[in-house]
């Protein structure tokens, strides 16, 4: 008896086991179903509603939105000089950000790379990882005590006759900076990895100097991973709000959302499309500047 | 070495041109659906199912009296705090929950959106004695129909550091007079909601009567813009704007902010962490000379209410004397009930509070969802989402 279920089990095994013998669409049908499943309609799905949302209305009691066609979310969007500032603003900060993150980054991922002993390595790169285990929050609550007008920066920093920034932009530059660091340091790290050694001994071999040799192979051969690297830090900053929420009054794109999602969700999707727009200009810049010539 | 060139901008493109596309049939032809299930009030309170999913303010459902009421009904609590109204309205249209502690800028709204039903006011016996003045407000009853049970009422209150604001501020000049403002430059704590445009109005409703505002929920588009010039020119003077009440916490203890408009919860906690905090003296009960936009909270029970047995249990529970004195002094508040004057650990408690005394509470202006139609027959009032993107463009 028991036999016999363990063939006809086995049996169900095969005929399955023949069914996608030598069809390669069926196996990576089923292969991939689940995850383009999600992709479609959870991921992609959950877009369109969004931009679908974004030519409505609502009702401005009940908050319900009223789904007649209409533009004017965009239109306020682009008349009121107040979301213009706020977008420039956000962008900005994005960039800066970015910029300051691949100078930090790009030395110390060049000496794990390149210089630094097997150990050093190790080191450096849980270094790096362990800011990543801890809360988002309480990091950033953590920069809003270390900011305070009776903080650690303003006791540091007093005997030399300066002070702490305070709250503001300066400290929300400071913040996300601090915050996003370790996603440049390791694509960068991961792409200087890749460059042989050898290329950099033959610069020297043929006379280049240390400045020339960095300047004409280490960083054009680099240059697509501090793109990447550069992806994440800008789209991070570009979609944050939390940051600018507690550590200054400055509004970013994220804010203006979140004020609106309880009771204007419209308007609301009509905001989350401006940092989709900037993303896919971005992507396209990016991928003119090589980032993705690895992928 | 690679064969394709990887292009996820283009990807990007057309993905975003077909959803478009259909985005744009779709949003044309949709049709706007009206949902009209109306409430039913509940006939008879019976047997409670065995756990209760509750909205709340900060220090509204404390273990000290929901660990005695689940011994008692056998509804296990679970409370999800929110942070503002918004918040709360957000978390109701989840319909996961059965009921929430929703202030008056909340309470039209959820029943607009059909997100509360009518509360039955004969299943909560100790509705009779609650105070007279919080019955049948435009805030918790709706043509004629109660949709709540009133929790509490207070003020919000102008707090300052001792050591650094003297003498005492007796009036809200000090953060909306340029001449006095200016002296706190950098160090003005603000309330980072649209709501705050009525703390503007009530300033301007006493020191400039010919605008003539009545209700500074209720104002028409003069009244409204002096209201948010004010604003803007304060916001040169203001250190920081807070949200979130740990956020304003930390910035006093921190000696960041020196004066600004908080509640009761914020200036008891810096009180223990031992920051010389200040507000207008319980004698005046906490008011500056102007008054003060404040809160009456009203216990709502969802239209989707999963417990609506255990629901109506906790709406008479927070009411019962000796536990609505307890929240009252717990989070620094009047209470709603009548009776819980003679329960308080602090005899004066009501007294200070000024709860039984409803001239007092004729200076106090309870959060209200601001609405187009504001009682002149005229449509001309600024609505929610005015205020909302006024207060965007306020802060810049």
């Amino acid at each position: 008896m028991s036999s016999e279920a363990v063939v006809g089990r086995r049996s169900a095994g095969h005929r399955l086991a023949d069914l996608f013998h030598g069809r390669r669409r069926l196996q990576v049908g089923a292969l991939l179903a689940g995850p383009v499943g999600w992709l479609v309609i959870g991921y992609l799905g959950s877009l369109a509603l969004l931009l679908v949302a974004a030519f409505w209305s609502v009702d401005p009691l009940s908050g319900a939105t009223v789904k007649n066609f209409t533009l004017e979310n965009f239109e306020s969007l682009v008349n009121e000089p107040v979301y213009r500032t706020i977008v420039w603003r956000t962008i900005r900060t994005a960039l800066l950000v970015t910029l300051t993150d691949a100078v930090i980054a790009f030395p110390i991922a060049f000496y794990m790379a390149k210089l630094a002993s097997r150990r050093g390595k190790a080191l450096l790169v849980v270094g790096i990882l362990l800011p990543l285990w801890s809360s988002y929050l309480v990091k950033v609550y953590a920069w809003r005590t270390l900011l305070s007008a009776n903080g650690a920066i303003h006791w540091a920093l007093s005997p030399i006759g300066l002070d702490t920034p305070g709250y503001g932009t300066t400290a929300v530059w400071l913040v996300f900076s601090y915050l996003w660091l370790p996603y440049m340091i390791l694509p960068i790290y991961a792409g200087l990895e890749r460059i042989p050694d050898s290329l950099i001994s033959a610069s020297e071999d043929l006379g280049a100097s240390p400045f020339t040799t960095f300047r004409r192979v280490i960083l054009p051969l680099s240059f697509p991973a501090v793109v990447a690297g550069s992806i994440f830090t800008f789209s991070l900053t570009l979609g944050d709000y939390i940051t600018p929420r507690l550590v200054s009054n400055d509004q970013f794109i994220g804010n203006v959302i979140f004020s609106n999602i309880a009771n204007n969700q419209p308007f609301a999707a009509a905001l989350a499309l401006v940092p989709i727009v900037v993303m896919i200009a971005y992507l396209m810049v990016a991928r003119k500047l090589g980032a993705f010539e690895h992928v | 070495m690679r064969t394709q060139r990887a292009n996820p901008a283009r990807t990007a493109w057309l993905i975003v041109g077909g959803l478009l596309a259909a985005m744009l049939l779709f949003a044309g032809c949709g049709s706007s659906s009206s949902d009209s299930t109306s409430g039913n009030e509940l006939k008879k309170v019976g047997k409670g199912e065995g756990s209760l999913d509750l909205i709340s303010w900060a220090g509204y459902v404390e273990p000290e009296w929901t660990k005695p009421f689940e011994q008692k009904t056998g509804c296990k609590v679970s409370d999800k705090e929110a942070g503002t109204s918004d918040e709360m309205v957000e978390l109701m249209k989840s319909g996961q929950y059965d009921g929430v502690s929703a202030s008056g800028n909340a309470t039209a709204r959820l029943v607009a959106a059909n997100l509360v039903d009518p509360v039955n006011v004969s299943l909560v016996p100790n509705y009779k004695t609650v105070f007279a003045d919080l019955k049948n407000q435009p805030y918790n009853t709706f043509d004629g129909v109660n949709y709540g049970i009133p929790h509490g009422r207070g003020a919000n209150l102008l707090m300052w550091n001792g050591n650094d604001v003297k003498p005492a501020p007796d009036s809200w000049n000090i953060m909306f007079d340029p001449k006095i403002a200016a002296k706190y430059k950098g160090k003005i704590s603000a309330y980072d909601e649209s709501s705050y445009i009525a703390d503007a109005a009530l300033y301007l409703k006493f020191h400039q009567p010919d605008l003539g505002i009545e209700n500074p929920y209720e104002l028409n588009e003069e009244q409204f813009n002096a209201a948010i010039e004010l604003l803007k020119e304060q916001r040169q003077f203001v250190g920081e704007y807070w949200s979130e009440a740990a956020k304003q916490i930390s910035a006093f203890a921190g000696g960041d902010v020196t004066v600004g408009t908080t509640w009761q919860y914020q200036y008891f906690a810096l009180k223990e962490e031992g920051v010389p905090v200040k507000a207008s003296p319980a004698s005046q009960g906490f008011l500056p000379k102007e008054g003060a936009t404040g809160w009456s909270d009203t216990w709502m029970i969802s239209s989707e209410a999963k417990h609506p047995n255990c629901m109506y249990m906790w709406m008479n529970w927070i009411i019962e004397p000796k536990v609505n004195a307890q929240v009252a002094e717990y989070f620094g508040e009047a209470p709603a009930q009548e009776l819980a004057c003679e329960h308080t650990a602090n005899p004066n408690f009501c007294s200070e509070y000024h709860a039984e005394e409803p001239a007092f509470w004729k200076r106090v202006y309870y959060w209200e969802t601001p609405v187009a139609d504001c009682g002149n027959g005229e449509e001309d009032c600024k609505d929610y989402n005015d205020w909302v993107k006024a207060w965007t463009s306020i802060k810049g």
